[in-house]
């Protein structure tokens, strides 16, 4: 839990129902579309690639445009795309995508959902200030995490 | 502090600036003894000042370190800009997907609420 890390990050979620319902909702793309906020325009399929409108409040000039890595029933789902909110007109085509992966595992009265994501340290790091830069104004020093990181680059 | 807010590095420079073992060294000498002037810096090492100032540049040029005048001297420190903004993004992603994730916890009690159906589990209750 307290590894320093600036290349991945890791959520979970405690849910009431079993695998079989969060899995559906987590890859049927209606179902998807209807919790994410999002009009993909078709199902998920390993390999393939989905795009669709961003419904969001505020991010309806964005398009989500995910490659499908791999579905493994109850269990996987994982894809790659490109992270963060674009401004209109902005592209992050050239750029790496990252790896989503959700795992599912049965937990007491229901599912544990898991979702990692991994790939950030290839993200260029104008991108990612500017990505902050509408929330918070300025950054202040951190000195952990250059030592975090001096201890790596030395290690 | 200067109150001059740090450039916003980018990535290329940001790990050529860190990619030389005489930069690497003045960041460690940094990071462990805090501001410094140019003289402490150079202090036991075959390094010219010019050639320590230099260094220091590319490493301000990346975001990595500031100075600040004290009188006649100029103190320089680090500025771990770009690793601040690399943590900051990560926190800002993980709060996203939290967000995301509470959505389909309320989608999956909103929409079984509304059409039930029998989970996976066994059920011993029967219908009355």
């Amino acid at each position: 839990m307290a590894t320093t890390t600036t290349d991945r990050i890791e959520r979970q979620i405690q849910l009431r129902q079993p695998r079989s319902r969060v899995w559906r909702a987590l890859t049927d793309f209606k179902e998807f579309n209807a919790w994410f906020g999002v009009e993909l325009e078709g199902p998920f399929k390993a390999g393939g690639r989905v795009k669709g409108r961003i419904t969001h409040k505020g991010y309806e000039h964005m398009t989500m445009d995910i490659v499908v890595e791999r579905i493994e029933p109850e269990h996987a789902f994982a894809w790659r795309w490109h992270p963060g909110a674009k401004a209109p007109g902005e592209s992050f085509e050239s750029e790496p995508m990252t790896l989503v992966v959700f795992t599912l595992e049965d937990a007491p009265g229901g599912t544990l959902l898991k979702v990692v994501e991994t790939g950030f340290d290839a993200i260029p790091i104008a991108r990612r200030a500017k990505a902050l830069k509408e929330n918070e104004g300025g950054w202040t020093g951190q000195m952990k995490a250059i030592e975090a990181y001096l201890a790596r680059a030395a290690g | 502090m200067t109150g001059k807010q740090a450039r916003v590095p980018d990535a290329a420079s940001l790990f050529a600036a860190l990619g030389d073992p005489t930069r690497m060294d003045l960041v460690a000498r940094l990071s462990s003894g805090g501001p410094q002037s140019i003289a402490r810096l150079t202090r036991g090492s075959p390094i010219t000042r010019q050639a320590v100032t230099k260094h220091l540049t590319v490493l301000a040029d990346a975001g990595l370190v500031r100075s600040e005048r004290h009188g006649r001297e100029r103190h320089w420190e680090l500025a771990p800009a770009a690793l601040d903004v690399a943590r900051r993004y990560l926190d800002h992603v993980s709060r996203q997907w939290d967000t995301r994730l509470s959505a389909l916890a309320q989608h999956l009690d909103t929409s079984d609420a509304r059409s039930p159906r029998r989970g996976s589990r066994k059920r011993s209750r029967r219908g009355r």
